[in-house]
């Protein structure tokens, strides 16, 4: 059917995200705590995790712009980041953050700014591939939920046939 | 025509007029013979009159106008000549004495305006000492206020009672209509108005610490006079209909921790000032004298010394263990069991200057309790008493034997002890005896010498308390068999933690385990927000900027009794190795280590909840 087939794309995408270091532990965490009663729990913290890097990012590289660089702000940014994205899982962001402190700590603006690449291709990487995984994820419920209403349809018209 | 030798008048006149004339005469003639006896009877009742010669020279020159007019009264009718000639005698003696009265007066006058003016210097004179004798007077009980001030904010315990207590001394010793404590902000941009006199709760107001008046205060030690118009002293709308009263401000020394490093101790930064300004009444036409100046500079200087960690900047290790038998509640007085440790701490502190500080608590039995030290000290034991026994032993400067019996009399001073005391006015040791006393117990330094360091040993009877169950929390968990909850229902949580996103997931995960979040992104609104409904706070120790382990301090001085507090955990992403001590020293009960998982999330709360402390081993 071609709901059990998204589903296992589904699985198959996030599996292979986990395989290439995209995303750790944390991610299966988050999508534990996503249950009836919190139905769209990753989404929501997922995006205010977008929203939130994107801020930061920017403010990254305006800092790095000046002048005589901050490093104090700049590693406050970078702290900021690494813990927003140790708390969703992923891993590949974070473990570019934590070379950016180290660099920051040396006050190594070049050092720094070749971080700042990093970090931004690891964020954009693990933006879309999250966000695939969302509309993944989001087919395969919409199929489920259509499929529900068809079988829905069809045992109320088999049972208005009797 | 008879030669009767008598005289005519010179004109015969009216009968009427004359009629008239005779009474006015004989009044006068009166009147004139009264004032001479009013004055002398006058005269005898005031004892100091320096010019009786004036006044008998008056009452002459009166007495012979009076009689003048008197013999006068004979002149109307046919008269003879004899009384002619009294009378020519009588003028020509009136006319004598007052002329030399008038000259005199002339002479006496200006004398006797000096008199009065003297008088008048003399009563000012004496206002003058009076009030200087008044000044003296306030002078003292000032000084007297600022022991009494240095005494109350050495008792008391934490940081924001000192500075409260210190605003509020303030204010009754020097009756101000206002005084407040501008803090610097975590920035070191702002200043922020955190405390004030009169208002409750200050708003938090801000200015920014760019300000010539602000650069001016802080640049010197002195309080300043500023400008009632200057921002930091608009604090309230005008009380007065006139004038605002003169404002003073001086800078107040802060010793700042900035990010607590933990496996190292905490670093001076730069040396920070808070600002406090203090208004006189309005509409009085007082003014700041001298003496008061240097009063509040005095208070200005010391706060700094009241609320400074000195073991940190010594480098002094402090440890502490508590024997495994001492029982979890216990019934005495908490104040004053706190002064005692502060007093014995911080006397060992004082005197040392580096190596370590250990303090032991333990239950004293009853061979330990007779000890040669307390030969008249004997203990009864009871059911539902118990003995503790804190020992307190520095490796410092010692005493010396011989002066071991003086320490604890008040103000004994000898050679060693003044250095011991110089900090104090020797009340210290004085009052913990008498509190120690007063709860059943004893108090004594054992010392082997001078530089050989010194043990500090009090006795307490504490009670022990009926119901030993006293758990704050109405939720029980639901034990089962490995002692793991799965879930917490109703447990109310509250979580400070600057990051949204990791925000998010921790209440996701505590959601999920069934507890009733809440959530806060700042120190400020975590300590608006906890109350005693909480039962656990997560507080993130790694937010930059904040002192995690201050705002576990201020969480527990909120609650007037440590059990009463939440349970604290920290979330920390560092990795580095904290000793239990320092966590146990701020009335931190866990630590957790970023990431949280869910079934980590849940041993945590099981193990805090049940135990009381969580350390992880990582």
């Amino acid at each position: 059917m071609e709901v059990v087939q998204m589903q296992r794309r589904f699985v198959e995408y996030a599996a292979s995200l986990f395989r290439e270091g995209f995303l750790d532990g944390q991610f299966t965490q988050l999508q534990q705590l996503q249950d009836e009663s919190n139905p769209d729990f990753v989404v929501e913290v997922v995006s205010l995790f977008f929203e939130d890097s994107e801020k930061l990012l920017n403010d990254l590289s305006r800092a790095l712009d000046q002048q005589n660089v901050d490093f104090k702000r700049v590693d406050s940014h970078v702290h900021q980041l690494k813990g927003s994205s140790s708390s969703i899982g992923a891993q590949r962001v974070k473990n570019a953050c934590i070379a950016f402190r180290n660099y920051c700590e040396e006050q190594n603006t070049d050092a720094c700014l070749s971080c700042l690449q990093q970090v931004k291709q690891e964020y954009s990487l693990v933006k879309s591939k999250l966000e695939t995984l969302f509309r993944v994820s989001a087919r395969s419920l919409l199929l489920k939920d259509k499929t529900n209403l068809e079988s829905g349809f069809q045992t109320s018209f088999s049972k208005s046939d009797c | 025509m008879e030669s009767c030798n008598c005289i005519d008048p010179p004109w015969p006149g009216d009968e009427l007029l004359m009629k008239y004339q005779y009474i006015s005469d004989f009044f006068i003639a009166l009147a004139y013979f009264s004032i001479p006896l009013e004055l002398i009877y006058f005269v005898k009742k005031s004892a100091v009159f320096p010019y009786r010669w004036v006044l008998v020279q008056f009452g002459a020159f009166i007495v012979l106008c009076g009689a003048t007019h008197l013999i006068n009264l004979w002149t109307f009718g046919m008269h003879s000549r004899n009384v002619e000639v009294v009378m020519t005698t009588a003028k020509v003696l009136t006319a004598v004495v007052s002329c030399v009265t008038a000259l005199m007066l002339v002479h006496i006058i200006p004398d006797l305006l000096s008199v009065k003016s003297r008088e008048l210097f003399l009563k000012n004179k004496a206002a003058e000492l009076d009030r200087e004798m008044g000044l003296i007077r306030t002078q003292e009980e000032t000084g007297r206020h600022v022991r009494m001030l240095t005494h109350e904010i050495r008792s008391t315990l934490d940081r924001h009672t000192i500075l409260k207590t210190t605003l509020i001394e303030l204010g009754r010793t020097l009756s101000l209509e206002e005084c407040a404590l501008w803090m610097p902000t975590r920035t070191g941009l702002e200043l922020q108005l955190s405390y004030t006199l009169r208002q409750q709760n200050p708003v938090g107001f801000t200015i920014p610490i760019q300000h010539p008046v602000i650069n001016q205060v802080f640049s010197s030690n002195r309080a300043v006079k500023i400008s009632p118009n200057c921002p930091v002293a608009r604090l309230r709308p005008l009380a007065g209909k006139y004038m605002p009263g003169e404002v003073v401000a001086v800078r107040v020394p802060l010793l700042h921790l900035s990010n607590f490093q933990i496996n190292d101790w905490p670093e001076l930064s730069t040396k920070r000032y808070a600002l406090m300004v203090l208004m006189l009444p309005s509409d009085s036409a007082r003014q700041w004298h001298v003496h008061e100046l240097e009063l509040v500079e005095v208070v200005a200087d010391q706060v700094l010394n009241l609320i400074k960690p000195i073991a940190s900047v010594k480098k002094l290790f402090i440890s502490s263990s508590l024997a495994p038998d001492l029982p979890e509640f216990a019934v005495g007085d908490e104040n004053r069991l706190m002064q005692i440790m502060l007093n014995v701490v911080g006397n060992a502190v004082k005197f040392s200057n580096e190596g370590n500080i250990s303090i032991i608590a333990f239950i004293a039995k009853s061979e330990s309790l007779r000890d040669s030290h307390a030969p008249d000290f004997f203990p009864v034991h009871s059911d539902n008493h118990f003995y503790l026994r804190v020992q307190v032993k520095d490796s410092g400067s010692g005493i010396d034997p011989q002066d071991i019996s003086k320490l604890f009399t008040k103000f004994a001073q000898s050679q060693s002890l003044a250095a011991r005391n110089s900090g104090g006015s020797g009340l210290g040791l004085a009052i913990c005896k008498r509190f120690v006393n007063l709860m059943g117990g004893h108090i004594w330094i054992e010392s082997e010498g001078l530089g050989k360091g010194s043990t500090a040993v009090f006795i307490v009877k504490l009670g022990i308390p009926e119901c030993s169950n006293e758990s704050k929390l109405p939720f029980f968990p639901n034990v089962s068999a490995n002692h793991c909850q799965t879930n917490f229902p109703g447990l109310k949580v509250l979580v400070m933690d600057d990051n949204g996103v990791s925000r998010s997931v921790t209440k996701g995960l505590l959601v999920h385990l069934g507890c009733d979040v809440t959530t806060v992104s700042s120190a400020d609104d975590c300590l608006r927000v906890v109350s005693q409904e909480h039962n656990v706070v997560f507080l993130d120790v790694c937010m930059p900027g904040v002192d995690g382990y201050e705002v576990a301090i201020r969480i527990h001085e909120k609650f007037t009794k440590r059990r009463q507090g939440p349970l604290l955990v920290a979330l920390t992403g560092n990795t580095d190795r904290v000793t239990k001590e320092n966590y146990l020293r701020v009335g931190i009960n866990g630590v957790v280590l970023k990431p949280v998982s869910v079934d980590k999330m849940r041993s945590v709360l099981s193990e805090v909840l049940e135990h009381r402390f969580l350390f992880e081993t990582c």
